[in-house]
Order: C-alpha cells, then structure tokens, then sequence
C-alpha cells in the first residue's frame, strides 16, 4: 500500500516539476519582448487546461459515481427511509443538470474567450431579461423542491399513531440505554435525573406506578416490524444525537428537553440478511453529535423481529425492580403490594441500606455544588 | 470614552506628522501602526500563519482517517504525548484537532485574513481616502485579533490540549470541564480568545463602513463603488449584527462555566453526579451560535465574491454582467443570511414547523445565489481573457462556488438532513462553497493585489502551477467526500471501524487522504512565490493589470495618505472595459467624459455637465481639513 502512495506522491512531484519548469521557460521568453501590452504569459497552456480539465472531470467524476455506487445510501428499511431516498434522488438529479451546465459554461467560455491579441472583448454590461430569466428559472425549482421536501417532512415529524410502540433511549457517555414501557403495561414511568445512580441508569421514578414492570438494556433495542415505532429521546449529560443509518432516523439527544422520532421499520433483521446475503447483518444505532472522547464507538446493536418474537422477548426480559429488589425501598407504601408482583419473591423481604446510601450520597454531593 | 479620546489622540499624530514629516520610528511604521496598508499586511501575514497551522491540523487528522494503520512515531517531537507509544494519535486530541482546524479556518484565516486583509488595504484606495475614518481604531483592530490569536495559540500548548468539542462548541459538553479534558482550560483560553476576537471584528467592521460612507472621494457616488467595495460594505454590517451575538452567547457560557448559572445546563447528571442545574437550555446556545454562526458563511464568503467579480471584470476586459444585479444580489443574500439560521438544527429537536419555515428561507438563498453565478459566466462570455493567477483562481471560484452551493439545497431540505446531517456530505458541502470558495478568493486578492502591496510581481507560471494543482486537488478531496457522506459516515468519528456501516470506502477515504496531502504540499509553491517575491520578485508596473479602479492611478508604492498631492476625483463607475469606439481596453475612473467622446454613450454626454461640480468638490480630504 505505501508503495502505492510513494508512487502516486512521486508522479505528482514530478508533474509538477515539469509544469514549473516549462512555464518558467514561457515566461522568460515573454520577459525579453518588454512592452507594455498585456502580459498574458501561460494563455495557451491555461485555456487548454480547462477543456483537459472538462473532459477528466466528466469521465472521472461518472467513473467514480459508478464505482461508489454500491455503497450509497445502504438500503432503507423504513417506510418513510424510502420516500426520503427517492426525493434525495430526484433532488439530485435536478442539480446535476446546473452543476453540468454552469461548469461546463465556465470552463468552455474561459478556454473559447482566452486572450487574442489585436481582439476586443465585447461591451455587454446588462440585460435585464436575462436577469429575470435566471432569476424566475431558480425559483421555480426551489418552489418544486421546498413543496415535495416540506410535505415528507412534515409527514414524517407529524404526530405519532396512537397504537405506535413506544420506547426510550437516553444517551450517556459512552453508550445508550433502551426503556421499554414493560412487560406488561406498556406505558413508561416517570423519570428524574436526580434519581439516577450506578443501578438506575436512566432515574427511573418508582414512586409512579407504570415503571414497575420497566426494564431497560444497554446493549441492544429490539422493535417490532411493520407498526410505528416510537423512540423518546434523552441524554443524561451531554448532547447525543440517535442516528440509525438504515431507517433513515436522526434526532438529537438533549439533555433536559426530550426529543421523540417515529418511524414504521418494515423489513426484519432476519430479511436484510436474506436481502443483503450477509449472515452476520446488523442494524445499528450511531451517535452523530459529538460527546467526548467514545463519540466514535458509541454503537447500539438494533434488532428488528417480527410481531410474535418481539411479543416473546418483551415478555421474558427482567424488570428493573425484580434485578434490582432493593429499590423496592423507594416505592410509595400505597403501591408496594402492586410493585411486588414484579419482585422475585425471595429478593422482597431483605431491605437494602446500599442503594438509601447510594441515593444519599448522590443528594449529598450534588447539594455540595 | 477611552476610544474617543484615543481617536483624538491619533488626530493630534496626523497633524504632527503632516507638519513636521518627521521619521516614524520603527513601533510606528511596522507594529503598532495606524496606516491601514499595513494593517493589511499585518492581517495578510497572520493569516497566512493560521493557514499553515489550520492546514496543517487537516493533514494530521486526514492521515488518521484514511491511512489509520500508518504509524505517526515521526510526529512524537511535534506532538510528544499526543501520539502513543504505539504511534497512535490520542481520540482526544483528534477531537482537538478537528475543532482548532475548524476554528482557524473559519475565524482566524477567513475572517480575519481574508476580510481583515482586504477590507482594509482596499477600502480607501478604491473609494479614494487618505485612510481609515479611524486609524487608531484600526490598529487597536488588529491588536485585539492579535491578543486573540496569541491566547489561542497558547491554547494548544496546555497539558490538556485546546478546546475540542467541535468549532460550534456546544454545551452541556463545552461547559463542564468533567465531560471532556479540552473543556477545561482549553475551552476557557478558546471563550477569551474569541471574545477578544469578537471586539477586534466589531472595531474594524465599523471603521469599515464608517470609511465607506463618509470617506469617499469626489464623484464616487454609491453606484460607482466597485462591487470589492459593496462587498466589504455588507461584510462588515453583517459582522456589525451577528457578532455581538454570538459575543453573548459566548459569555452566557462562561457564566454557565464559572458561576454556577444555567442558562445552558439542566437535569445532567455527569461522573456519579446530579448537577443542581435545572431550566437550561442547549438548544439556546445553538440559536444565539447560529445566529452568528450563519451570516458568518457569508462573511467569509461575501468579500471573496466582490473580490472575484473585481478580478474577472479586469482580466475578461469586460464590464461585469449585471453590475446592479450582483449589487441587489449581495444585499439579498445578506439579508436572508439573517433568516436562515435554525437549518443548522432542524434535528435538534427544534419545532418541526419552524423546520418548515427555515427550510422555505434557506432555499430561497439560492436564487440570488445563482444570479451570481450565471452572471459571473456571462461576464467571461465573449472576453479577451488573461489568465493571470488572480483570474485563474476567480474562475476557479465560481466554479467551486457553484458546486458546492447547489449541494446546499439538499441540506437546506430538512426531510432530506435527517439522514445526511453530521454526515460528511455536510462536510464536504461546506470546504467546497465556503472554505475552498473564500480561500479561493483570498489567493486571487493577493495575487491581483500583490504588487500594489509590496510593488514588486508575484511569479505569474508560480501562480498558475499553484492554481492547477489547488483546484484540481480540491475537487480531488471534496467530490469522493460527498460519496462518503451519502454512505453515512458521521464526522467527528475518530475512526470508522466500530460500526459494520462504515466498514466500507476503506479505498476511498485514503484517495481523499492522499489527495489532501498533495494539496497541502502545493501551498509551500504559494507560500515561496509570495515571501521570495516580496523581496525579490520583478518591479511592479504602475497598473499591471489595466484596471480602472482608483488604487491603481496612487503610487506604486502608495505612502502615508495613498495619493500625492490631490485625491483623485471619479466621473465614471470602475467597469469600462473594451468600451467600443475608445482607444485602449479599458477607462480608469479617474478619466472624465470630456476626455473621452470617442467612446460616450449619449447619457453620458449629457454627465459632462456635472463634472465641473464634482472637480470643485472637496470635503473628504483628511489631510485637506488639517492644512
């Protein structure tokens, strides 16, 4: 590889030297016939260049557009990934035409209209129709643009279903966490930053009733294909931000304002290893905001599975209360017996001192501030 | 007060001077000086410094993208404990890299270099002013980005290293020194160096525009102003209204920082602690950042636009197509520039609607955008071209101007920035239309006005080398950029290998790396060209370029007040060029209708008439008012 490099560096060195020295050459020739016309050294060679430059830019730019088109934005699995895709498509369609058109004009008229001697460039300092004409032209394409692009956009930041699957993610650093709502309710507690500790990553609030049957993972989402998604959106200390490059899904995590984005997945894990014939194929979340020193690997593994198995893993995934029982401490008298029901049975009789400690201290040090 | 006084203090030195013409002393004449030529030139070279470090901290970290197996053991002398043992480069200090590299650029060398440089040597040799309305704020301009530019120096010495949370700087992370060690002593040094930074912007902007108004000479009525000058004039406005904002914002965080208020923090809990601060917001800091933060696109890239449109008029030997219409465009963009903010943060979270709304303004910024552009290509259409390295390098603009603008359209459509934001489509973006465009602009001013500045010829085959290899090497690194970015890649990763997603393009990163290097190589051609021709480059002619604007009728090496004897008086606006029926190619302003009736159109028979008034006009001299 570094023979390569070594390679390409001295062809460039070389290049180089051959353009210095024989334009060095041209400009002392045009130095010994001192008048006091224009000085116009290199004309011929610099015209030239840019037509060079036309022609190389259109093969390599098409060649290199061809070759790295296999990676481009790998297929979308989610509805509103694909409509997105497709308008970034068009878009771009529309804007090659001016990117050809105004390069290929600048470049064609700097090589056609270099310097002739005894020749008068033409007097030409307005006309108002043209003005109007690549005023009006512009405007119109942006009129289309904004149209299609202000109606996917408000599509997709529209409310979310009622009956979409709602669930949590905070970011920290390095790494996010997922709340589902439970295994049983399906709706999320309360939460408070003031009442996170090594334990409670995410502060849920045990003294409201629906964070009983919480449970949350560090490692990895699951979400059900083919019904809206909800993600609420948090950071505990610093800004995130969600990306899930697949489903087209991107929105900051802020801490202390939560931030949501909803989304229908529609194609499974197990059918984008199909799709892709890649056995080991992994939706992934990133962080695209940039929080510290881990920024790079803050990677979330997201599974998509299909109705029955997401139902099966929610329903067998540990509720916070019953892996930590000694929180259980921090439920309302009014609502133990309701909180029990989430607790190994054995785990329920020992009260903790550790985590009244834990939480103590953490009110004790953040008082201390 | 003081800056009244000081004022008054500079005016007591012009007269001494004028009366007495005794020899400035060294302090006088080169460091703190207040002749706005070498101002200039004090701005010009500091620049130039900044690039060489801003550049040089992309290469580093354009190595680490794209050759990650290299081992950087060699820049252990430089770096020292920064690369590990293994010759790795620290995550942290990639992150400092990348945000001094931002910083730099972006302030230090396209503001105040370019602008800081051009706006001053300019501004009164085009409008025909002895000076800057003040030349001891002038100065105290220059010694403020200076004071600036030493504390941010100084910054990348600490143990710690510099700030690094991204150029933007967003809280909670820039304000809590336990998130991250650049938030520590390095964020602090980076707050008091921008905060100077920001007063030695707003002392020159209003000299600026002070000058502009009231200083220019007789005749030079606002449509005679060359489009250079429209330029620096909306310029220097656009920094007069967005500074002090993000002035505020940046004090606001030093509170936050310091004393314990939250105007940026709530609900965090950081190191096995819960912050007390609660009813903050970091999306405020995002909207006073960018509130700034946007019209400073502009800033950067306003005056190498007036700058191109001077350039290219001159060496097409044609007027500039248009004239009103890039005025009308310039004020347009300036003016959306203050609207389009919130498309920064159309994924923080922000109202979706007001997304709708920022999406509408932010589109709208590209029809005057392309007036520019077609009206740039109607300029060269049917000229005589001379492709001296000033116009290479304005052609060049256009074209990366364009390119990198039309891309712009994409991100300014919200539902389309969810997927590409923070992606390096975004990034490649912004180095086409802002860095490579501007920096593009800077090298066409300083090799259009080199001899004026020091009298003496740039390299003509030098410069255009230079040309070649910069424009294609831009291109070469920005055009598989946006591949990149379609493909997902997040910037500010410090490297690609933790997600299967960006487990691609492993060949392509290193083509942009490669490409990156070779470019920074071509600057060092630049860089000899210009020192080795400040001393021994040809004698300059007395208008080598056949220009018509004012700075070229001074001497060839104007002295204290530009102009011996009297200032110029102006009939006729800067764009004369292969006017049918006259003699040469071109008309300088200073050349009165009367003296060329071969080449009048009718209506400008008829300003015969108004030329007596204008010869007898006299207010602007300042040396005049003193005698």
């Amino acid at each position: 590889m570094y023979i390569i490099i070594a390679l390409v560096a001295l062809v460039f060195i070389v290049l180089t030297g051959v353009v210095i020295s024989r334009l060095q050459g041209v400009l002392k020739s045009i130095n010994k016939t001192d008048s006091d016309e224009i000085e116009t050294s290199g004309n011929k060679f610099n015209g030239a260049m840019f037509i060079v430059t036309l022609l190389l830019g259109a093969v390599t730019i098409t060649w290199s557009y061809l070759h790295a088109r296999e990676f481009f934005l790998p297929e979308a699995s989610s509805v509103h990934g694909r409509r997105t895709d497709d308008l970034f498509w068009f878009s771009m369609g529309i804007l090659t035409i001016p990117f050809i058109l105004v390069n290929f004009l600048v470049f064609f008229f700097a090589w056609k209209y270099q310097h002739k001697k005894n020749h008068r460039a033409t007097f030409y300092p307005e006309n108002h129709k043209l003005e109007l004409i690549w005023t009006i032209i512009p405007a119109i394409v942006m009129a289309l643009l904004v149209f299609t692009g202000w109606k996917a956009w408000s599509d997709i930041t529209a409310e979310a279903p009622r009956d979409a699957e709602v669930i949590e993610i905070t970011g920290k650093q390095f790494n996010w966490i997922a709340r589902y709502g439970g295994v049983d309710n399906n709706k999320l507690g309360d939460y408070n930053y003031k009442l996170i500790d090594a334990q409670n990553e995410v502060g849920i609030d045990l003294s409201d009733e629906n964070s009983f049957d919480d449970f949350t993972n560090p490692s990895e989402m699951h979400i059900p294909v083919g019904r809206p998604v909800l993600l609420k959106i948090r950071a505990r200390d610093v800004l995130h931000s969600v990306f899930i490059p697949h489903m087209r899904v991107k929105m900051d995590a802020v801490p202390g304002m939560p931030t949501k984005f909803w989304f229908v997945p529609d194609k499974t894990t197990a059918d984008m290893r199909a799709e892709t014939g890649n056995p080991k194929f992994d939706y992934e979340i990133a962080c695209t905001e940039v929080c510290g020193q881990g920024h790079f690997s803050m990677k979330m593994r997201l599974i998509v599975d299909d109705e029955a198995t997401y139902k099966k893993w929610v329903s067998e995934q540990a509720t916070f209360l019953s892996t930590y029982p000694e929180y259980l401490a921090k439920v309302p008298e009014n609502l133990k017996a309701k909180a029990m029901k989430y607790v190994p049975a054995e785990a329920a009789a020992p009260k903790a001192d550790s985590s009244a400690t834990a939480a103590g201290g953490a009110g004790a040090s953040s008082s201390l501030r | 007060m003081s800056a009244i006084e000081g004022l008054e203090t500079a005016h007591h030195h012009a007269d001494e001077h004028d009366h007495h013409h005794e020899a400035q002393s060294f302090w006088q004449k080169y460091v703190f000086c207040e002749d706005h030529k070498v101002i200039a030139k004090q701005y010009l070279i500091t620049g130039i410094l900044w690039a060489v470090i801003g550049i040089t901290m992309s290469v580093i970290f354009r190595i680490q993208l794209g050759l990650p197996d290299s081992n950087l053991s060699w820049l252990k002398p430089v770096l020292g404990g920064w690369i590990s043992d293994a010759g790795k480069l620290d995550p942290n200090f990639y992150l400092a890299l990348v945000t001094m590299h931002g910083t730099i650029m972006v302030f230090f060398v396209l503001t105040a270099g370019l602008s800081g440089t051009f706006s001053n040597f300019l501004i009164p040799l085009q409008v025909g002013a002895r000076d800057m309305a003040s030349g001891f704020m002038n100065m105290l301009s220059y010694w403020f980005f200076f004071l600036a530019s030493v504390i941010m120096f100084a910054s990348l010495f600490l143990q710690q290293g510099p700030a690094a949370g991204g150029w933007v700087i967003y809280p909670p992370l820039s304000a809590l020194p336990q998130a991250h060690p650049g938030s520590g002593m390095g964020m602090t040094l980076w707050l008091a160096s921008m905060a100077f930074f920001i007063v030695s912007q707003l002392l020159g902007g209003i000299n600026y525009i002070t000058t502009v108004i009231n200083l220019r000479t007789r005749g030079m009525s606002f449509d005679r102003l060359p489009l250079t000058i429209w330029s620096f004039l909306i310029t220097a406005v656009l920094g007069l209204i967005s500074f002090p904002v993000l002035l505020s914002s940046v004090l606001l965080l030093i509170f936050d920082r310091h004393f314990g208020t939250s105007f940026y923090l709530s609900d965090i809990y950081i190191n096995g602690e819960a912050l007390p601060n609660v009813g903050g917001s970091p999306i405020l800091f995002q909207h006073l950042f960018w509130f700034l933060g946007h019209p400073e696109v502009y800033i950067v890239l306003l005056p190498a636009l007036g700058i191109t449109s001077e350039v290219i008029a001159t060496n097409s030997r044609k007027p500039i197509f248009g004239y009103r219409a890039m005025i009308a465009s310039m004020l347009g963009i300036a003016f959306l520039a203050f609207i389009v903010w919130a498309h920064h943060m159309f994924v923080t979270g922000m109202n979706p609607f007001l997304g709708s709304v920022f999406m509408f303004l932010t589109l709208i910024i590209a029809v005057p955008s392309a007036v520019k552009g077609f009206n740039y290509i109607t300029t060269l259409w049917k000229g005589n071209i001379v492709f001296t390295p000033g116009m290479l390098f304005s052609i060049g603009l256009v074209s990366l101007f364009v390119s990198g603008g039309l891309t712009g359209i994409i991100l300014g459509n919200s539902a389309l920035d969810i997927q590409l934001h923070d992606t390096y489509f975004v990034v490649a973006h912004f180095h086409l239309v802002m860095g490579a465009a501007s920096a593009f602009g800077l090298f066409a001013g300083v090799y259009h006005w080199f001899p004026k500045m020091f009298g003496r010829m740039m390299n003509t085959s030098l410069g255009q080398a230079h040309f070649w290899m910069t424009f294609l090497g831009i291109y070469m690194v920005f055009i598989p950029m946006h591949y990149v970015g379609i493909a997902g890649f997040p910037r500010r990763y410090y490297q690609f290998t933790s997600y299967d997603f960006t487990h691609k393009f492993m060949d392509m990163n290193m083509f942009i790396s490669i490409a990156a290097i070779f470019t920074f190589l071509a600057q060092f051609i630049f860089l000899w060209n210009f020192f080795y021709s400040i001393f021994k480059g040809r004698k300059a002619p007395q208008n080598p370029w056949r220009s018509n604007t004012l700075e070229w009728t001074a001497p060839i090496v104007p002295g204290h007040g530009n102009w011996e004897g009297e200032i110029p008086a102006v009939y006729r606006w800067s764009y004369d060029y292969s006017k049918p029926g006259a003699k040469e190619d071109f008309i300088p302003q200073n050349i009165p209708y009367s003296q060329t009736p071969e080449s009048n159109f009718p209506h400008e028979n008829e300003l015969i008439a108004t030329e007596k008034v204008i010869e007898s006009q006299n207010f602007n001299d300042q040396f005049k008012t003193h005698h």
